[in-house]
């Protein structure tokens, strides 16, 4: 029978235990003595985001088809389990074998936002692992991070043994291999993060100095280990379609955030956002097979009973096949009571069409992100789209008998002009004045249109890269000329705004493009007790304050300067295939208003053609 | 065409609430290719209900859970299929053909609910029983005996006081704990713990010394008027002015099944 870590009277107090006893159906058990390698992969928040992350599905699987390794999960114990395992001195565990994660070879965290920072710091600590990387011994995991933070991993330098820079799919068998011919050899932990860092890909942070100027900025930041390299590459798969995909994902007992099958139809984006780290990093656009789409649905569905199925991508419009792949799901499934999830389409003839086979018209709400209100502010930050084009998508949704819909726009952006920001609700009111266009009887009574915005955060590896900040003040400004210019338009009683906390947004800002100095504000917050920051609930501003205070931190310094073109970044060590000539040169034509064309029209020369892969060959095949 | 399921639950699976546990059994029909039948509009849902839903902590060896089916289904089969798609500490038992009427339905037709009560040596694991103290055969007999026994009864809305003494049908000490059977379903309902919390009180321990572990052994109906059902596990119930017979859902004998 199946033994728990934690005991009943702690598992029949605290909410949802099922977070924690693991037994889920297509978890994978192995016997751990006929195993060489003991993997524990974590998402360092609650069980429900955490279990919702294709990553590391693809990750568990990739891991567990090898027999010598055995790769189990773990996530953050929410705050009630958390207060009983430090009374207790419980260890943190992982869900399959229940045992201890300190007993494991590995600890691999992905990094997914900033604000779940504090909550590696509590995953180590229930770990009963040393926080800081330089304190560890051999009898503990090897630390590793991945994900979309480790492009800028600098503030967690001194807490990760190595961070491994790009998709997971390919240089983890070296990884590991070099990890088993170390332990044959008797080498010692710093005898394999050597071994580690002469593998593509990997960084390991505690082999680098970095030297600042007076002014805080970096003025060098050079290798202090003769095994470690100047330059990171980042590591990406050439093909989607040959590689791994979990057929039989992890199906949780509860109801968590993406409870549903999730095909990733393409990584990648063609049309070059210039805020938008994503469209970046995962350079270039690569497309995963319509017939493997297409069985690998047939075979998720099967193997885990979900009954739903959503598409996964940046821009799922941009999809070659998207027609035929959208057509397949419908025709095959809708029938079986499998509801089928399209987002991030444009909203076009095709798309509508599609939405209104597959829901409730009358219920459902269309979402356009247009980004920014003016055409301005739109060619500034390259959406490629106009406003002729927004409000006849949304006509032509209207007609067909939609009457909700959302928009999404940031504000803070680079040159952003009051005149801009109440561009925003004046869009909405067109849109709203098309949709009272048409006669009354052929209506579905009024219309309903919601606002929200977000406020704008520079992240590294963009040509926004250089960009300054705001202040709190500032932001909840911003949202003010949104709002009071929305009651000067005359549909305000059809339209709705709400924006986002600016406080978050403030220290969102300052980790993404923060440095190795800023460890220590994690440190000292944690020890506050911040914990969860990206949950309102549990989010404190005030503790976080008097962590940058206590360690005489200026947020000014990461945020509210202008960085010039000869800064040295934090993250410059990393080579993502994109030039920082080609996001400089971004960032010049934003400031003058000048688009860029998409990967598809016409090639920029952005750097990344080197990896040879997806957009990039396209058209030589 | 409507089916019931039998299933028990056990071990880890009893951290599992009533809701999660309906949720994976939509997903393992789904997985075992059983063609249940859906509810129609925009979002279709599987039609299914459970007889009496279990609380968290409680294992069971009689769950039941009825099901509506779009075809016929060979039903010796299909409980290996749903097997093969369970986990550790879920096991169907057994798969039959009901009436299509609603008056069939399990959680219509539920009456009673037999549970058995284990003494632990801690409330830290439910595994580790210990024997009950010998005073409290003689207990039970005086607690039962008692005019009336009014518990605070907590519902969503409201606080009540209430004689669960009628609810109570019968209460023994066997060989391998305590023995409940209780009232259940949708009219008059009596949780377990509510009794042992009331017998508790009564023999003057704090609920902390005394941590319980709770079975549900089977769920009843009432014998259908006019029919004579042969069974072992019936069990009769008789008071001053009635005497009533119940039956395992399990055991109900439909036409033809």
């Amino acid at each position: 029978m199946r033994k728990l870590a934690l005991n009943d009277e702690i598992l029949l107090k605290i909410e949802k235990p099922a977070r924690y006893i693991g037994n889920e159906v297509n978890s994978v058990m192995k016997d751990p003595e006929k195993v060489d390698i003991r993997f524990a992969m974590c998402f360092p928040d609650v069980y429900e985001i955490g279990m919702s992350h294709l990553g590391i599905q693809i990750l568990y699987d990739m891991f567990n088809r090898q027999e010598d390794v055995w790769c189990e999960r773990v996530y953050s114990p929410w705050i009630d389990l958390d207060q009983v395992m430090r009374e207790e001195h419980i260890p943190l565990f992982a869900l399959e074998s229940q045992d201890p994660i300190k007993d494991f070879d590995f600890l691999g965290i992905t990094i997914q936002y900033e604000m779940c920072y504090t909550n590696i710091l509590q995953i180590l600590d229930l770990s009963q692992i040393p926080l800081y990387a330089r304190d560890r011994d051999d009898s503990v995991p090897i630390v590793i991070g991945g994900g979309p933070c480790t492009y800028n991993p600098e503030p967690l330098a001194d807490f990760f043994d190595l961070f491994y820079i790009g998709e997971g799919e390919t240089v983890y068998d070296q990884l590991l291999d070099a990890y088993k011919e170390n332990r044959r050899n008797g080498g010692s932990r710093k005898d394999f993060l050597e071994k580690a860092a002469e593998i593509e890909g990997i960084y390991v942070p505690g082999f680098y100095d970095v030297t600042y100027k007076e002014d805080g900025t970096i003025a060098s930041f050079t290798p202090a280990n003769s095994h470690a390299k100047a330059e990171i590459q980042k590591q990406m798969i050439s093909s989607l379609t040959d590689t791994y995909y979990p057929k039989a994902p992890v199906v949780p007992f509860i109801k968590v955030t993406q409870d549903r099958v999730v095909l990733e139809i393409q990584r990648g984006c063609i049309r070059g956002c210039r805020f938008c780290q994503a469209g970046m990093i995962y350079r270039p656009t690569r497309e995963r097979d319509v017939e493997t789409l297409k069985r690998y649905a047939y075979q998720m569905l099967k193997n885990t009973g979900h009954e739903e199925i959503s598409l996964s991508s940046l821009s799922s419009s941009d999809y070659s096949r998207l027609k035929e792949l959208v057509t397949f799901l419908i025709e095959e499934f809708k029938g079986n009571g499998i509801n089928i999830c399209l987002p991030s389409l444009r909203i076009d003839a095709f798309s509508l069409d599609v939405m209104g086979k597959v829901q409730d018209i009358r219920k459902s709400s269309l979402t356009f992100a247009p980004e920014a209100g003016s055409q301005r502010m739109r060619d500034v930050i390259n959406k490629g789209l106009t406003e002729e084009v927004i409000l006849d998508g949304a006509g032509q949704a209207f007609e067909g008998g939609w009457n909700k819909v959302k928009l999404y726009f940031m504000l803070g952006l680079p040159m952003e002009t009051a005149e801009d920001m109440k561009e925003i609700p004046r869009l909405a009111d067109k849109m709203a004045r098309r949709y009272y266009e048409i006669p009354k009887d052929k209506r579905n009574g009024k219309c309903q249109i919601t606002i929200s915005t977000s406020f704008f955060i520079p992240k590294p590896f963009t040509p926004f890269q250089w960009a300054a900040m705001y202040n709190n003040d500032e932001y909840i400004a911003r949202a003010a000329v949104v709002k009071h210019e929305l009651q000067e338009q005359l549909n305000r009683k059809s339209l709705k705004y709400h924006w986002h906390d600016a406080e978050v947004t403030v220290l969102e800002g300052v980790f993404a493009r923060g440095d190795r100095k800023l460890s220590k504000v994690i440190l000292e917050a944690y020890r506050l007790g911040c914990l969860f920051d990206s949950w309102t609930e549990t989010f404190d501003n005030e503790r976080w304050m008097k962590a940058f205070e206590n360690t005489g931190t200026e947020i000014g310094f990461y945020n509210l300067r202008e960085r010039d073109a000869e800064e040295i970044f934090p993250w410059d060590f990393i080579d993502i295939g994109v030039t920082k000539e080609f996001l400089y040169n971004e960032w010049q034509r934003a400031q003058k208003g000048e688009t860029t064309p998409n990967c598809r029209v016409k090639c920029q020369g952005c750097g990344v053609m080197k990896y040879k892969g997806g957009v990039c060959i396209e058209s030589k095949n | 065409m409507k089916a019931r399921i039998k299933f028990r639950k056990y071990g880890v699976m009893r951290f599992i609430g009533h809701l999660d546990v309906m949720r994976f059994f939509q997903k393992a029909m789904r997985r075992a290719g059983i063609p249940i039948a859906f509810t129609g509009g925009y979002s279709p849902h599987m039609i299914m209900s459970f007889a009496q839903p279990l609380g968290v902590g409680v294992t069971s060896d009689g769950e039941y859970l009825d099901i509506e089916l779009g075809e016929e289904i060979d039903f010796i089969k299909s409980v290996g299929q749903l097997n093969e798609v369970m986990v550790e500490g879920m096991e169907v038992v057994d798969l039959v053909r009901i009436p299509d009427d609603k008056k069939s339905s399990g959680m219509t037709i539920v009456a009673a609910a037999s549970y058995r009560v284990t003494l632990l040596e801690s409330a830290k694991s439910a595994e580790v029983t210990r024997a009950f103290p010998a005073i409290w055969q003689s207990k039970i007999e005086e607690f039962l005996g008692q005019e009336s026994i009014v518990v605070l009864k907590r519902t969503k809305r409201s606080e009540v006081d209430t004689d669960i003494k009628p609810l109570i049908y019968q209460m023994r000490l066997g060989e391998e704990g305590i023995e409940l059977f209780l009232a259940a379903g949708s009219e008059k309902n009596l949780k377990p713990d509510l009794v042992m919390h009331a017998f508790t009180d009564f023999v003057g321990e704090k609920p902390e010394s005394v941590p319980f572990h709770y079975h549900r052994r089977d769920v009843y109906a009432l014998e259908p008027e006019g029919t004579k059902i042969t069974c072992q596990s019936k069990i009769e119930v008789v008071t001053k002015d009635t005497r009533r017979t119940y039956i395992p859902l399990g055991e109900l004998k439909y036409l033809e099944n």
